[in-house]
């Protein structure tokens, strides 16, 4: 019986976890190909580390915990490689203005109160052009925070990042998103 | 004193958009309030930033309701993949 606890039943991998797997993913790196490189990668590691297998925790907390594991070590590598990401300034960023708008950034009146719109489907689809066109880091951190509703910790760990990082990032993407609501739907 | 309450348009925003996950500190929303009573632009930026909070939550609602699938070619090459590795 002893042995049995730690039963690990790799043909059904695939058919049980994949999905699963894949969708954890693609939430923390917002990209399908990487997602599923990665669901195979901790496929491969789950195999070769199987006799370490304890039954502890279930089959696929164990499989999430690996999976968790090549993610940060994916954002280690980027973090590192281009600390920062290109965003379009909003605000001066040095001189006797800094910390003021740049001029082309500065908020404009909208034609429309954008409350009374939510069930417009074009709106969505101009929202949804405005998030994908954020760089890929942003994305997935104004994802995970606005529409996942991570909390902030959470966030942090998973894509190894600090917390004052973290609302940098938001801050960046949130004008940005603005700005960019603005010149397609608000003000066209 | 008024110094200490005295901040960029850059840091009002800031403030602005960590307020909308409620994760503003008092001191901070002070100093944001104080901002806006000088800067037209950021009190402008506070009004359109509430509504474009308003419109994500709604989104955020489909968003969160979307799940992701592997196809069946996908699972069957990933099963072939993990056979040659077991093997290898």
């Amino acid at each position: 019986m002893e042995e049995e606890k730690g039963f690990l039943n790799t043909e059904k991998w695939v058919d049980n976890y994949a999905d699963y797997m894949y969708n954890y993913a693609i939430v923390r790196v917002n990209d399908s190909d990487l997602a599923k490189d990665l669901v195979q990668e901790t496929l491969f590691a789950g195999l070769k580390s199987a006799k370490n297998f304890q039954g502890k925790s279930t089959e696929r907390t164990w499989l999430i915990s690996i999976l968790k594991r090549k993610i940060i070590d994916y954002y280690r590598k980027i973090n590192s490689k281009n600390g920062q990401v290109e965003v379009r300034k909003a605000f001066y960023d040095n001189g006797e203005r800094q910390g003021d708008w740049l001029e082309e950034a500065v908020p404009q009146n909208w034609r429309e109160q954008p409350d009374k719109l939510f069930e417009n489907e074009e709106l969505k689809t101009k929202l949804n052009a405005c998030i994908t066109a954020l760089p890929k880091k942003y994305r997935t951190v104004f994802n995970m925070k606005t529409l996942e509703e991570f909390e902030t910790e959470t966030i942090c760990e998973e894509l190894d990042i600090t917390a004052s990082n973290l609302w940098v990032i938001i801050h960046r993407a949130r004008v940005q998103l603005r700005k960019c609501m603005g010149d397609n739907w608000f003000n066209d | 004193m008024f110094k200490k309450l005295k901040i960029t348009c850059d840091e009002a925003t800031m403030i602005c958009d960590k307020n909308q996950y409620g994760a503003a500190t008092l001191f901070n929303k002070i100093k944001l309030n104080f901002h806006v009573i000088i800067c037209k632009a950021c009190a402008l930026y506070i009004r359109q930033n509430r509504a474009l909070t308003k419109i994500y939550k709604r989104h955020s609602k489909e968003y969160k309701a979307v799940k992701h699938f592997l196809s069946l070619e996908e699972k069957e090459a990933l099963k072939v993949a993990l056979e040659k590795y077991k093997n290898s």
